[in-house]
């Protein structure tokens, strides 16, 4: 990966992430907020995380993003454009987490591993598919069967919570 | 060139962002898009972790990014519940302000 691209995904993603808390329409944050996924994807297949960039791409650009569209929609949120900013918290909650970023950025310069480059792969891309399947399979098969459980919890909760109590 | 220290600040630059517009933010819809960022945030730095260690036989380590995965699905199934609720507290409040849900506020 050149670093001209990353620069660009980087900045990319900064900026319409960024862009998710400033807008006050909700629609527009839920736009830049896909743009800002799929510059992620671009960052994590520039470290050759083919398979972790494609889901990303299929499950948060496409699908969560879709629920959040779709929730905006129902809804019909449009009240939130006429609120009055209250300056003064924002400034409060904006300085709370500039302290956090001062705070991460100190800690990454003090790493010194930080600073080396990445090794390089042998051979060509790997077959990510099948490295991370395996893994997924061989040593990490019980957590898989507990995060069914869980996907199979969160199915059931949704329907029960969104069906309309009977009067 | 690009180093290991690059991909961890554009991870704590989107998690900061992530972070203040949860503190900032009054929207919950707003609030939700805003935890999916410090989730994604979080991330980039394990992948850039799984391509930086390099194992004997040069292939990234994987475990990393099969935690990656089992994040996605955590952060879906947690959307679509966060969503379900955000809709049961429309339809009794008719609002996804966090200014006018104060029934618990001390």
């Amino acid at each position: 990966m050149s670093p001209l691209l990353f620069w660009f995904f980087a900045l990319l993603t900064v900026i319409f992430g960024a862009a998710v808390v400033i807008n006050r329409n909700p629609v527009a944050s839920a736009l830049s907020l896909v743009v800002s996924f799929l510059g992620l994807a671009a960052l994590f297949m520039s470290l050759d995380a083919y398979f972790v960039g494609i889901i990303q791409v299929l499950v948060y650009a496409g699908a969560v993003m879709v629920l959040f569209l779709f929730l905006i929609m129902l809804l019909n949120l449009q009240v939130e454009e006429r609120r009055r900013i209250n300056w003064l918290a924002a400034a409060g909650g904006g300085g709370v987490a500039l302290i956090l970023l001062v705070q991460i950025v100190l800690t990454i310069g003090r790493f010194e591993t930080a600073r080396r480059t990445f090794p390089p792969l042998l051979g060509s891309t790997p077959d990510d598919v099948r490295n991370i399947g395996a893994a997924l399979f061989r040593n990490y098969n019980l957590p898989f069967q507990i995060i069914g459980v869980l996907v199979l919890v969160a199915t059931i909760g949704v329907v029960l919570l969104s069906k309309r109590e009977p009067r | 060139m690009i180093t290991l220290g690059h991909y961890l600040l554009v991870s704590g630059v989107l998690f900061s962002i992530g972070f203040a517009g949860v503190m900032v933010r009054r929207n919950l819809i707003i609030i939700l898009m805003s935890l999916e960022l410090m989730l994604n945030a979080a991330n980039l730095s394990l992948v850039a972790f799984s391509r930086f260690r390099v194992d004997p036989n040069g292939l990234p380590n994987y475990n990393a990014q099969v935690f990656v995965f089992f994040i996605i699905t955590v952060a879906a199934a947690e959307v679509a519940v966060g969503l379900a609720i955000l809709v049961a507290l429309f339809r009794a409040r008719q609002t996804t302000d966090v200014k006018d849900i104060s029934a618990l506020k001390f």
